[in-house]
């Protein structure tokens, strides 16, 4: 589905990337840790996330995820929006909690960026 | 620095593209516990090396252990020096901190070690992640640490 469809579905904002909202996706990540989203996410995923500060653009950016979703109608502050601008990283809010962001987007066909962890990377 | 305890992490070559025949180095420079500019050199990197026509999947995976290193740094050192050396058939990162060191490196580099405190874990890290992170997007790791001096890094992503 098209990013503009994400919108649609999360009844999202578009905080930066009106101009991408053609864009193609097709799977996500969602997490709060951003040691977790760099050790599992997926380039081309979006992610579903709840923290805002402008780490959550730079990791974005490292794993070339395809578009920001914050959650729980969370805002972020004008340094990660000016980054996600910089770096050209489209940024929506949803006021869904992670769980209906994820449920919802997955009943209309989006799935994670991989299903389970392999053994050897589960925590103790 | 004096090899103090060291792991060394080899991992079989992956197929990779063919990368230009070019060749660079270049120093960055990364102050400790400044987590506004956590993660400006592992842009650079990542710029310089899309640049540079490096394959997609290996400047991916160098943004990612440059800026789990750059994580590193920022959370625990006074500073470190970043040397990115870009070869026709590898890119290397290397890390260079003045810090505490890392007593326990085998532990260190157990997968939910932490020694992180409440600010770093604010910014969304500190789950004891990082340096398995680093080692598994790396096709050659080595860490070096001397206690009350730094650590050092060296890690290495094979392009054939």
């Amino acid at each position: 589905m098209k990013l503009r469809d994400v919108k649609e579905i999360l009844d999202a904002e578009v905080i930066v990337g009106e101009d991408h909202l053609d864009l193609e996706v097709k799977t996500a990540f969602g997490a709060d840790l951003m040691s977790d989203v760099l050790a599992f996410a997926k380039a081309g995923s979006m992610l579903l996330t709840g923290l805002t500060n402008t780490q959550v653009v730079r990791t974005a950016n490292v794993l070339d995820i395809a578009a920001i979703i914050l959650v729980r109608g969370k805002k972020p502050s004008t340094d990660t929006i000016n980054l996600a601008r910089d770096l050209n990283i489209p940024l929506l809010s949803t006021k869904y909690i992670l769980f209906e962001t994820a449920g919802r987007l997955y009943e209309k066909g989006i799935v994670g960026c991989l299903q389970k962890v392999e053994a050897t990377s589960v925590r103790n | 620095m004096k090899k103090a305890s060291s792991v060394v992490c080899k991992k079989s070559k992956r197929p990779v593209c063919e990368t230009k025949e070019k060749a660079a180095t270049q120093t960055f420079a990364i102050e400790g516990g400044n987590f506004n500019n956590a993660g400006l050199v592992s842009t650079s990197i990542k710029s310089i090396l899309k640049k540079m026509d490096v394959p997609g999947e290996i400047v991916r995976r160098a943004a990612i252990v440059s800026y789990e290193a750059e994580i590193n740094v920022v959370s625990y050192a006074k500073q470190a020096v970043v040397n990115l050396i870009v070869e026709p058939d590898f890119v290397q990162i290397e890390v260079n901190d003045e810090g505490p060191g890392i007593p326990n490196i085998e532990l260190a580099m157990q997968e939910g070690y932490s020694t992180a405190d409440r600010r770093i874990r604010e910014m969304g890290f500190g789950a004891g992640m990082g340096l398995c992170n680093i080692k598994n997007y790396s096709d050659e790791f080595q860490i070096f640490s001397e206690v009350g001096k730094g650590t050092r890094l060296v890690m290495k992503i094979f392009s054939k």
